[in-house]
């Protein structure tokens, strides 16, 4: 029963005459005007309205504490306990990635390196922030649980150059992301 | 032509002007404080002066809400690129805007935004519009019915296809409603039976306004007085003035191609309707085109149906001084008569934001099958009226049989145009004979 | 037999050996195929996906992975004076037998059944790919065969989804260098045995072998020795897993990411099939491309990584011009066809002479003869290069289109007037010199002083060499994988370069600087826009191209030549067939 069918409402007779109808949706929009005038619209209190509607007013006021944890901000690429690069360039982000904003040159670990077995990292690793959309694909189809989108949202910057996240900020960003699948150190 | 008229025309040329286009600009403003607070939202709340621009250290930081919103509007549609995009007719591209916004802004000579004013102790008096004019309303629609112009060029120049749309969609829409919006105010001009508005005002201000008959020059509703002179017959015809109010006010709507009748210009549609390929001071112009028509609406309305400058109850009595008013009643006046044109456009807007965009069919069957004939049964329901003390020594039944008449002329009128639209209507709604399904 | 008999419809079986064909139902449906044909080529012939891992069908069948484990069927057993029944299609009743049976190395026979699903297959593949995930490490992120490795495949199509393995992997050796070309990862492998087979029966280097038993087994070379063959990376790509994988791919690209194109080899006159794999502007490998007239499925790794040689910063991305002061400057293509072409009119035809290259394509070397009859000399010569076979797929001849050349020049001897145009060179005689796609100082034995000598001086090359630095015009070529065109290998068959990537800069495909030369030199010749129009003076002017067009050729190419010489690898393969080591 995938169709369900509907019987069109009855209208009355102030309906089929328009105008009663219409004041009457007057009314309406104008009790909304008035409530939120007040500042008592629907909502405006869990929201954290600013007295006028349900709006924040936003630089002076932010969203960060109402922020749910699914909230996706900037991607960001995260360490280990020890401080491990997680990512090992499997550029799985940069394929599944929708609008194409990552761009990954993989690199060999050398063998003097302590973590030499994992034998791969990212050499660079670019997401240029003006193409990326946020939608945490590339995180979902992460392997090595490398890269997360963090809280942060708001990522400005005067030129485009400077909207290019490269390997450094992206860890900056990112940080020490402890309690992860253990799949290359030895903390099992 | 002596230099009085000539002084006091330019400063009321300059005056008026001014208000219009101060009540254009902030018109915009109050649409967009007045739909965000209908949504729950704020609304342009803080654009300041920028004083930094202009060499001083910090800007002006002034609780002004967002009022100088106009201001950085204005500057914005000025500073953006002007593209005129390559595959279009230009001479006409560019004359389009224009002929949109000029019409509206035309309209504005005839109406009188307050009292005439008395000059050399009643000697000369200034009238409270630009062009005291003895056919008012014929120049109004002879003149914004010019405004069609603009769009249908526009969409024509723009040698694309969905101003093409708008353009054609608008000529047919404002075409249409011209009509009810002539036919309608015709039974207006049978109760005035005057075309000056400045008369028509005076008059009201006298007799009662015209939605709002309360008193009269002999006294109020509630003296004998009030019933003796004529009182009976105002109210009488006071049923077809709302109903010329109602659909005068709807066409309106109509001519100026605001929501719910935006359909020449409906995003969700046309893009941008009409002015989809304009860019800058050009789309600038036919957006203050639009709320000119806007302002100038409420006004007509306020002046024909709501006493113009006027104070209700006859208070405009008090005021008179030597037999005219003196300078600060009609400075008073216009402010009574701008309030209520600032009540009309706060209505507009209300209205955009309540009621959603008509179908095409749909707003097409309003104006040829409801408005049109409504108007003309109108017009002879206030003639009959209007007539009635005269048909009453003709014959005791002489009225009531011409009303009957005019039952049966209307009831004969609707069905005609409901059998015509139903066979050559744009939406013919009957749905086709579905043939049986096929056995699968 | 009774006359009854006689008169019925001959039963399938008959008429199936007529042919030397045999009935077979595979999957519930009766094809023929021929007899002796395994019944893994069987399944593939009826469309059938048989998974596989150790067989190869280049190589000989040990049937140790297990993974083509199919049901199979046979007509019963007759007992003694009993009559065969047919059924009203002539068939006998196939008895399913019990257990599976491996399809790589067991032959059809007539009235066999093949199941290849049902639940006692797909158990078995289950089973068998379980056993061989146990000690699979979880590498995939990092591993390069990640996109095109069968265990990925085959895990999500016949796997189980979830590991039942409690107890700890074993380790093994990961990362072993075990040659200069090849890394191997002990943990991946499967123990398939391809390469070991490879390098033993194909390659005819055994340098590889198995170590240990049971899940301890592991894949090593032989003490002492490396992996150093010339086929070497061929391993690699046999390799069905990410056990061995190329130094020079290793960790350069995702093989997602990359698009191939069909091309052929241009390092020697055998010419083999290549996929040139490319991701943006860029060759990130080259693998042959099976072509069982030409490479078998194999390629050298000298041809394979010889890409490399037009991938540095001596690649000429502008036309050069020297000017006064002898400094090269980049000039417009336009403007240095036109120098180049007209420095030539201030000298005698017979001051001219022009060296070419049998690297070029039949299209090229078209446009070359015409180019040397509008200077109206005679005096050309193609740079040899001959040196010797390695008697599998490397040929003698170290130019790709010799063949072509010979033909398209219709010289039987392009290479004898070499030395007469350096000696001309060296006395002065020849003062205006075009070369094209060679590098006579380091290729022709010029020497620099001669090369100096000469008045006029126009390169066409990729890279800029010794021979270019005294040029008067420097034109900028394309790559073999940047450009269209056709060649003809030792054997006589027509080829085709297909183009992968863009040429660098304003370098352009050699054969439209050609034409602008041509153009400039002679303005009333025929013009030609596309590489199809050239090809068609080819079809034309030269009998051997006629009825043939670059779209023709295809990706296989077609004989248009019997020159006589063979490719010794094939031989030896044909002779394997012969004595049903391999399938081929």
């Amino acid at each position: 029963m995938s169709v369900v069918k509907l019987k069109r409402p009855e209208l009355s007779v102030s309906d089929k005459l328009t105008l009663p109808a219409l004041f009457k949706g007057f009314l309406v929009t104008l009790g909304h005007a008035f409530r939120s005038l007040k500042g008592k619209s629907r909502g405006a209190e869990s929201l954290n309205g600013s007295g006028l509607g349900v709006t924040m007013q936003y630089p002076e006021q932010k969203w960060d504490e109402q922020m749910p944890d699914y909230y996706r901000g900037v991607p960001a690429l995260v360490t280990d306990e020890q401080d491990r690069e997680r990512c090992v360039s499997c550029q799985l982000c940069e394929f599944i990635c929708p609008p194409k904003a990552i761009k990954i040159v993989p690199g060999e670990i050398p063998n003097e390196d302590p973590w030499a077995k994992v034998e791969k990292r990212p050499k660079e690793f670019d997401i240029d922030m003006i193409r990326c959309i946020y939608c945490g694909m590339c995180e979902e189809v992460c392997p090595e649980q490398a890269i997360f989108l963090r809280k942060d949202y708001a990522v400005t910057g005067t030129s485009r150059e400077q909207m290019v996240h490269d390997k450094d900020k992206l860890y900056e960003i990112g940080g020490k992301r402890v309690g992860l699948v253990n799949k290359w150190n030895e903390l099992k | 032509m002596d230099l009085t008229f000539l002084i006091a025309t330019s400063i009321k040329i300059g005056l008026f002007f001014t208000i219009v286009l101060t009540f254009v600009a902030y018109s915009v403003y109050a649409e967009r404080r007045f739909s965000a607070i209908i949504q729950d939202r704020v609304g342009p709340n803080r654009t300041m002066i920028p004083t930094s621009i202009l060499g001083f250290k910090n800007d002006l930081k002034l609780p002004l809400g967002g009022l100088t919103q106009p201001i950085a509007d204005g500057l914005k549609f000025i500073l953006k690129e002007d593209f005129t995009p390559g595959h279009v007719r230009k001479s006409f591209f560019w004359l389009a805007p224009c002929m949109t916004m000029v019409p509206s802004l035309i309209t504005i000579a005839v109406i009188p935004f307050m009292s005439p004013i008395a000059w050399d102790n009643g000697e000369t008096t200034i009238s409270g519009a630009i062009a005291d004019l003895d056919v008012g309303p014929l120049f109004i629609f002879a003149v914004s019915s010019l405004a069609v112009y603009g769009i249908a060029i526009a969409g024509w120049a723009s040698n694309s296809k969905y101003p093409f749309l708008g353009g054609v969609r608008a000529s047919a829409q404002m075409i249409s409603y011209e009509i009810a919006l002539g036919l309608s105010i015709i039974p207006v001009l049978l109760v005035f039976g005057d075309l000056n508005l400045n008369r028509i005002v005076q008059e009201q201000s006298a007799n009662g306004w015209l939605l709002l008959p309360l008193w009269n020059e002999a006294g109020m509703i509630w003296q004998s007085s009030y019933w003796e002179n004529g009182g009976a017959q105002r109210w009488l015809l006071w049923i077809p003035m709302v109903l010329a109010f109602i659909i005068f006010s709807i066409s309106i709507f109509a001519e100026t191609n605001r929501t719910p009748f935006d359909l020449a210009e409906c995003e969700t549609e046309l893009v941008g309707g009409y002015h989809t390929e304009y860019s800058s001071m050009k789309f600038a112009l036919f957006f203050l085109g639009e709320y000119a028509a806007m302002v100038v609406g409420s006004a007509l309305i306020v002046t024909l149906f709501l006493g113009g400058w006027s104070l209700p109850f006859g208070l405009d009595g008090l005021l008179v001084d030597d037999g005219a008013f003196p300078l600060w009643a009609s400075l008073l006046h216009m402010g009574v008569f701008l309030s209520k044109v600032v009540v009309f456009i706060l209505f507009f807007i209300l209205v955009r934001w309540s009621i959603p965009r008509f179908r095409y069919d749909q707003l097409m069957r309003l104006g040829w099958v409801v408005f049109f004939e409504l108007a003309l049964i109108n017009i002879v329901l206030t003639a009959l009226l209007i007539a009635k003390p005269t048909l009453d020594k003709q014959g005791p039944n002489v009225f009531w049989i011409s009303m009957a008449g005019l039952a049966v002329f209307s009831a004969l009128m609707f069905l005609l145009a409901k059998t015509v639209d139903e066979i050559v209507g744009p939406g013919k709604r009957t749905a086709p004979k579905s043939s049986p399904a096929t056995a699968s | 037999m009774s006359e009854t008999a006689t008169a019925s419809p001959p039963l399938p079986k008959d008429l199936a050996a007529e042919k030397g064909l045999v009935n077979v139902q595979i999957d519930g449906t009766w094809i023929q195929v021929p007899k002796g044909t395994r019944m893994i080529e069987a399944c593939k012939m009826a469309e059938k996906l048989v998974p596989h891992y150790c067989y190869h069908p280049k190589l000989s069948s040990p049937g140790n992975c297990r993974m083509c484990l199919v049901q199979m069927g046979m007509p019963p057993r007759l007992g003694p004076g009993q009559d065969p029944e047919f059924n009203e299609e002539g068939y006998q009743e196939i008895g399913w037998m019990p257990r599976p049976v491996i399809a790589c190395a067991n032959t059809v026979a007539e009235n066999m059944g093949i199941r290849t699903t049902g639940e006692l297959v797909e158990k078995c593949r289950e089973g068998v790919m379980e056993f061989l995930l146990i000690n699979h490490p979880l590498d995939c992120p990092i591993c390069d065969q990640a996109g095109e490795c069968r265990l990925q495949e085959f895990s999500v199509e016949h796997g189980r989804g979830g590991s039942r393995f409690q107890e700890n992997k074993v380790k093994k050796p990961k990362n072993v260098d075990i040659g200069p070309r090849i890394r191997l990862d002990d943990e991946r492998c499967i123990m398939c045995s391809r390469c070991i087979r490879f390098m033993d029966e194909v390659a005819e280097e055994p340098v590889l072998g198995f170590t240990d038993r049971g899940t301890h087994t592991t894949l090593t070379v032989h003490p002492g020795r490396k992996l150093e063959s010339n086929y070497g990376l061929n391993t690699v790509d046999i390799c069905p897993v990410g056990a061995l994988t190329s130094n020079d791919f290793r960790f350069q690209m995702r093989v997602w990411f990359l698009k191939e194109t069909p091309s052929i080899d241009v390092n020697c006159g055998t010419g083999c099939n290549i996929t040139v794999w490319t991701r943006g502007n860029e060759i990130y490998r080259i693998t042959p491309r099976e072509n069982n007239d030409v490479n078998s499925a194999w390629l050298p790794d000298s041809h394979r990584l010889a890409y490399h040689a037009f991938q540095n910063e001596r690649r000429l991305t502008q036309a050069l011009l020297l000017n006064e002061n002898d400094e090269h400057r980049a000039v417009p293509m336009p403007t240095a066809i036109e120098k180049a072409a007209g420095g030539f009119t201030n000298f005698q035809p017979e001051e001219i002479a022009v060296i070419a290259s049998a690297r070029m394509t039949n299209e090229e070397l078209i446009l070359t003869k015409k180019i040397i009859k509008a200077l109206g000399t005679d005096r050309y010569a193609l740079v040899a290069r001959f040196e010797e076979s390695d008697g599998k797929l490397v040929s003698a001849d170290r130019n790709p289109n010799t063949t072509g050349a010979k033909l398209v020049l219709g010289n039987e001897d392009p290479f004898s007037q070499m030395d007469a145009i350096r000696e001309g060179v060296t006395s002065g005689e020849i003062k205006a010199l075009l070369v094209l796609g060679e590098d006579i100082v380091d290729d022709a034995g010029f020497s620099n002083d001669e090369v100096e000598k000469l008045k006029h001086l126009v390169v066409l090359h990729l890279l800029s060499n010794a021979t270019a630095g005294h040029a008067d015009v420097v034109l900028p070529a394309a790559s073999f994988a940047e450009k269209r065109g056709s060649m003809i290998n030792v054997a006589g068959r027509l080829q085709r370069l297909n183009r992968a990537i863009l040429p660098p800069g304003d370098a352009l495909p050699d054969w439209e600087i050609l034409a602008g030369l041509l153009a400039a030199l002679d303005t009333e010749s025929a013009q030609p826009n596309r590489i199809e129009d050239v090809f068609q003076m080819l079809a034309t002017e030269i009998d051997e191209f006629k009825g043939h067009t670059l779209t023709s050729v295809g990706e296989l190419g077609v004989p248009v030549l019997e020159t006589g010489v063979t490719i010794p690898l094939l031989e030896r393969e044909k002779e394997r067939i012969k004595n049903r080591e391999i399938v081929g």
